[in-house]
């Protein structure tokens, strides 16, 4: 009986292994590239908002306190995005004939809110608490960067779950003193590794096992 | 045993696959399943809106709680709300409250939906035109003012009412508006005991019962635990007598209360009594004249041979506890029985320890059947000229030989003031959108006379007012708003009784509060009349004679759509009834000796198995000439030779064509008429051809051999005389091939326990899940097809040994049981169910897959799965709802109980966020929460203290299933039982 194939297809069938292996390598590396570009994640980019604010000018050059617009951050998971009438305690001194600010005084005398578009984005199956991280020693600047140095306000981890694990599976890394928290320039030392260890038994910060439940976060 | 026949094909006949097109179809969706999982980015742009003065109270993301309070069937129960951000989103009970000590049926818990309901009516209408409140008020008030003089009158129909600012309300309107008549209506009614008061004491009573004081109970046909007012503190009460909770130690040391039932149908009280009787409806008279007999209440030596020994045992338990005891008559029995009930406690020294008489609560105690044939006779003769109704469906639910709605028609102006639509809004000219009550302003009092404020958590949504801004819009032409008629009436209150604090304080205190201090009815003195005896009938035995082969109709109210009023509430349709399981619709109930002499055969599982749907045959049913055509349902415990049908099914539908959801079920009204509210004799049953699906979540009643209710008596308990169940987890754990989690004692490791002794299978715990917890509702198609979504059911088994203490049934809630060797977590190919690190079964959505193995290895069966989206995510106003603590689930994802976890998390982050340790008790799961006899408690096992653990340790205590070696978390106890040692097994 001859032969149905020539004997080049046994290279061909090679060939084309190889390359299908390459292909699906390939694409598992794209993917995984993709997830975590920030097309992927969002990060790293300005989202246009109705007022350009400036975290930069508020809360670096003016040095105003965190807590002064997000009230609810020590004590509640939203860590409160404010009223009008908190821009307007300055602004309606301050800066009252700028035509940036303009939606924000015509929101305060028509008494319609300003629709701000969200930065950092968590799925709805992701509950997050800033409350508890505030009082374990975690930092503002530890998840949201340099605030004080954003013209314009963006997200910069990646929000991925890896990335939030990351601090879950080793959280003395991240803690701070409590007191040090709001603060934007405070950089962690060369002793940050018994410091952390130290104030996170301090702190009753739980250990890996508990922090990385599913439910600690998914509900 | 009755439906125990192999589950017929799940596939219907008509639906065939090839393989060619089932392989399509599998790879299509493969792929399809492929490409929907996969975003672009993470989560969908978000938009923060925040308020440009945002009020003190508020603050985004934190839940608060406001007092208020709901009228239902008469009394008012205290409820705390929580909202947020402005949308009430749970009800909880006010423990500050007598009628509610904390806990919620599942009306209170359902109403919450009632107020998102997108049908709702949403403007003023006039016969289905658009119009405006003042166009409405002006033709009204001036057809008023017109009619003054000439023939015809005006006349107000309302349901019960117990707000005391409504009733001053009313009656400034008859004074304003000479001639005007107040009627009364509701179709579940107390009509024949009020009659008995007439005879009795000369006047309308209420009563308040002590149960805490009672030793011993005697129930005619009365559902104290369930249904009728202060109907949760009954429970409670009683419940707390039947407790036991000694330890293993001093087991003797235990004590308990007696509950005896007489009883037509299958109650919640008649499940948890001692010794049950089911007898006909006819007899409940005679069996409790024996026993006033044998008290020497009534002269006369009747002899029942029968029931003789059950009679004498139950009188002679009464004789012994003397001033300890009570005798409760239910609504539905006769003047007889009633008045039989007063003499008993009277004789007995109950009255002033065990109960108290207190003026009626209801401010128009008269007879309702008596008021709605009073205010038909006039619509007949024309002499109403404006028709005024407030709530309620009377088109719906009047006696079918009053014609009610075909004389509505003839009324020149009618008006109906209602949440929705109804039967009688489409009979009237005008249409009133009323406020829920969380909208509105208003009061109520509750069972004892205690008043509570109804404050609103929401402006209205829709263009409605409350009937009290109806009435005193109508009445006065007043426009005031209800909060001011409300004040009004209470600083009036706070004139006459003032107690050294200012209104204002007064004012918000009650409001905080959620009850005003000092409104309990105070004791009335009434005493027996003397000669009542007149009023019992002459000859019960020749009467009995004749009658003894006639089938009787026994209506009731449906357990979760009551009178037809809550039809319309997805949560409560799907709510599966106590004893039957049926959801979506009702049946004609027969015990399966009288189906077995009518013929009628058990039916056949429809798709969805036992925790499915079911084909039942279909009768008809006729009585003095009236039909019907109903579904059979077997229920074994009813009284042989009735027929017993749940009202407030089958409502009309008011769509010219297409499928409304609500118009389930038969309606049974049509056989009920005035002078027969309750039981209907002669009634004939016929077959029909053809069969109805119902859905119906628990088909099997058996235990087999299982035995997943443990049930002992007093004595065994006392005696030690309980199997070992420890000894049978503990022996398991050592058996184990997987390493055992540690859970070191600082850390929490969270269990529950359930007293199967005291569950009353109300079902409130099953729809607090629902709110709590976002579940959503899926039909009645797909419960007939075994997908219901509840986290929590109630299973019921009736024993194999069934009539050795007469009661029979049993109730047993199962949410999930947290095993420790889960079986589903080993199956799962992708980990999205896993255990955390303090104990619980965590069921992570985002990971689900849906390959559906981890439901098919749990021997509790207490997984769900999403076959469909079922969850609503498009209409806006239902959204409202939704608990933002907890993911909406949508299709493809398995879920299951979590022990509330939102709420375990919350607790933990605040006692860390104080720096101080979780106490216990300060979690309380939402069924836990809305139990309203402590069956349900939750807790962390490594602190020794905590009532979890200490409940642990009663020699009662056993794990379902626990010869699998699933090391459930959730536990029960079994359920005691106190039969009295004279009347044997």
């Amino acid at each position: 009986m001859p032969q149905i194939f020539p004997r080049v297809s046994n290279m061909l069938a090679r060939v084309g292994l190889l390359a299908g292996l390459l292909l699906l390598a390939t694409f598992a590396w794209g993917s995984l590239v993709y997830t975590r570009s920030s097309y992927g994640t969002g990060r790293y980019i300005r989202v246009v908002q109705p007022i350009p604010f400036s975290h930069q000018h508020h809360a670096g050059i003016l040095g105003i306190d965190c807590r002064y617009c997000h009230t609810s951050v020590e004590y509640l998971p939203f860590a409160g995005i404010p009223p009008t009438k908190t821009c307007m305690n300055c602004h309606s001194q301050i800066w009252v004939g700028s035509s940036t600010l303009a939606p924000v005084r015509e929101s305060y005398r028509n008494d319609r809110s300003l629709l701000w578009h969200r930065v950092y984005n968590l799925p709805g199956f992701v509950y997050f608490e800033h409350s508890i991280h505030v009082q374990k020693g975690i930092g503002c600047s530890s998840c949201h960067g340099r605030v004080d140095r954003m013209p314009l306000i963006y997200q910069a981890p990646s929000l991925l779950m890896e990335w939030c694990l990351d601090c879950h599976r080793d959280p003395a890394r991240h803690v701070r003193p409590r007191k040090e928290v709001f603060n934007m320039q405070y950089e962690a030392g060369e002793n940050q590794k018994e410091l952390g260890i130290r104030l996170a038994r301090e702190y009753g910060v739980r250990d890996p096992f508990h922090l990385t439940s599913c439910s600690i976060c998914h509900r | 045993m009755m439906h125990e026949d192999a589950p017929s094909s799940p596939f219907p006949a008509n639906d065939e696959y090839d393989r060619r097109r089932f392989l399509r179809l599998m790879a299509a969706s493969l792929a399809m399943a492929g490409v929907g999982g996969c975003s672009v980015q993470p989560a969908p742009p978000e938009q923060i809106i925040p308020y440009v003065h945002q009020p003190g109270e508020v603050t985004p993301g934190k839940p608060s709680f406001y007092a208020t309070s709901m009228t239902f069937g008469g009394s008012s129960v205290g409820l705390l709300v929580e909202s947020r951000t402005g949308r009430p989103i749970k009800i909880e009970g006010n423990p500050n409250h007598p009628a509610s000590l904390g806990a919620t049926d599942p009306f209170h818990q359902a109403s919450i939906l009632t107020l998102y309901d997108p049908e709702r009516a949403k403007t003023v209408t006039r016969l289905g035109m658009t119009r405006t409140w003042d166009e409405a008020l002006s033709e009204i008030t001036r057809a008023i003012r017109d009619q003054q003089g000439a023939a015809g009158s005006a006349r107000l129909l309302s349901e019960t009412i117990v707000s005391p600012t409504l009733g001053v309300q009313i009656q400034a309107f008859l004074k304003a508006v000479p001639g005007t008549k107040w009627h009364v209506y509701e179709p579940i009614h107390r009509d024949l005991a009020r009659r008995a008061q007439q005879l009795a004491f000369g006047r309308a009573v209420d009563i308040v019962y002590n149960f805490s004081k009672a030793d011993v109970v005697l129930s005619l046909e009365s559902d104290f635990l369930q249904c009728g007012l202060g109907n949760l503190r009954y429970a409670s009460d009683f419940m707390n007598r039947r407790r036991v909770r000694t330890g293993l130690r001093d087991t003797a040391s235990a004590r308990m209360n007696r509950l005896y039932v007489i009883e037509t149908g299958v109650s919640a009280t008649g499940v948890k009594a001692d010794h049950r009787l089911a007898v006909r409806a006819r007899e409940v008279e005679r069996l409790a004249r024996s026993i006033a007999a044998r008290l020497g209440v009534v002269k006369e030596s009747q002899q029942d041979l029968h029931y003789d020994k059950w009679v004498s045992a139950a009188a002679k338990d009464l004789q012994m506890h003397q001033g300890r005891s009570l005798v409760v008559a239910g609504e539905r029995q006769s003047k007889e029985v009633h008045l039989l009930a007063y003499a008993l406690n009277e004789s007995l020294g109950n009255v002033g320890r065990t109960l108290h008489y207190i003026d009626p609560v209801d401010l128009q105690p008269a007879e309702r059947t008596g008021s709605l044939v009073e205010l038909v006779a006039d619509m007949k003769q024309g002499c109403v000229s404006v028709l005024i109704m407030l709530g309620g469906n009377p088109a719906y639910t009047a006696p079918a030989d009053l014609n009610f709605a075909e004389y509505l028609q003839k009324v020149p102006l009618s008006v109906h003031h209602s949440l929705a639509l109804n039967e009688t809004s489409y009979r009237s000219h005008w249409h009133l959108p009323e406020s829920h009550y969380l909208e509105a302003w208003g009061d109520g009092r509750a069972y004892d006379g205690t008043a509570s404020l109804v404050q609103p958590l929401i402006e209205p949504l829709y263009s409605s007012r409350s009937a009290i801004e109806v009435v005193a819009a109508i009445g006065q032409a007043l426009s005031t708003p209800g909060r001011e008629l409300v004040r009004d009436y209470w600083r009036q209150y706070w004139q006459e009784h003032r107690r050294g604090e200012s209104f204002r304080q007064f004012w918000e205190r009650s409001l905080h509060d959620g009850v005003i201090a000092g409104t309990a009815s105070k004791p009335s003195e009434v005493k027996l009349k003397d000669g009542w005896q007149r009023h019992l009938s002459k000859s019960l035995s020749e009467q009995h004679e004749d009658r003894a082969s006639e089938l009787d109709l026994v209506f009731q109210p449906d357990p979760t759509v009551w009178d037809g009023s809550w039809a319309t509430n997805a949560w409560l349709q799907e709510l599966p009834k106590p004893l039957t399981k049926i959801c979506w619709g009702n049946a004609a109930m027969m015990s399966p000796d009288t189906a077995r002499r009518l013929g009628i055969a058990a039916g056949a599982y429809a798709h969805g198995g036992e925790r499915g749907g079911y084909h039942m045959p279909l009768v008809e049913l006729a009585v003095n000439g009236r039909t019907v055509h109903a579904p059979t349902w077997i229920l074994p415990g009813l009284a042989d030779q009735t027929v017993v049908v749940y009202l407030g099914n089958g409502r009309e539908s008011p769509l010219a064509k297409g499928e409304w959801p609500w118009a389930v079920g038969f309606n049974a009204y049509p056989l009920r008429t005035t002078d027969r509210p309750w039981v209907a004799a002669g009634l004939r049953v016929s077959q029909l051809d053809g069969s109805e699906v119902i859905a119906c979540t628990q088909c099997l009643y058996s235990m087999k051999d299982r035995e997943p209710v443990k049930s002992y008596t007093l004595s065994q308990y006392r005696q030690k005389d309980l199997p070992a169940h420890h000894s049978e987890m503990e022996r398991a754990l050592e058996e184990s091939l997987y390493e055992p989690f540690q859970y070191p004692p600082p850390q929490h490791k969270w269990g529950m326990i359930i007293d199967v002794s005291t569950c009353v299978g109300c079902h409130a715990c099953v729809v607090a899940c629902q709110a709590e917890n976002n579940i959503p509702v899926v039909g009645k198609r797909e419960v007939a097809f075994g997908r219901s979504m509840h986290w929590l059911r109630i299973d019921r088994y009736l024993s194999e040994s069934a009539d050795q203490y007469g009661a029979c049934y049993h109730f047993q809630p199962v949410p999930c049981m947290h095993c420790e060797h889960a079986p589903c977590e080993y199956v799962c190919p992708v980990a999205a169910t896993v255990h955390s690190a303090d104990g619980l079964n965590d069921m992570i959505y985002n990971r689900c897959v849906g390959t559906r193995f981890c439901s098919n290895n749990c021997p509790y069966k207490v997984r769900r799965f999403n076959f469909f989206a079922y969850a609503d995510f498009d209409t806006p106003v239902r959204r409202l709802q939704y608990n933002p603590e907890v993911t909406v689930r949508s299709r493809g994802v398995m879920e299951k109980c979590t022990y509330c976890v939102q709420r375990i998390r919350r607790a933990e982050v605040d006692s860390q966020i104080r720096r101080r340790p979780l106490r216990d008790a300060e979690i309380l799961t939402a069924c836990q929460a809305a139990c309203p006899v402590d069956a349900i408690v939750f807790g962390d096992l490594n602190n020794q203290h905590s009532k979890v653990a200490r409940w642990k340790q009663q020699p009662h205590h056993y794990g379902l299933l626990a010869e699998l070696n699933t090391q459930p978390r959730t536990t029960y106890l079994a359920e005691l039982r106190n039969p009295n040692p004279e009347l044997p097994g």
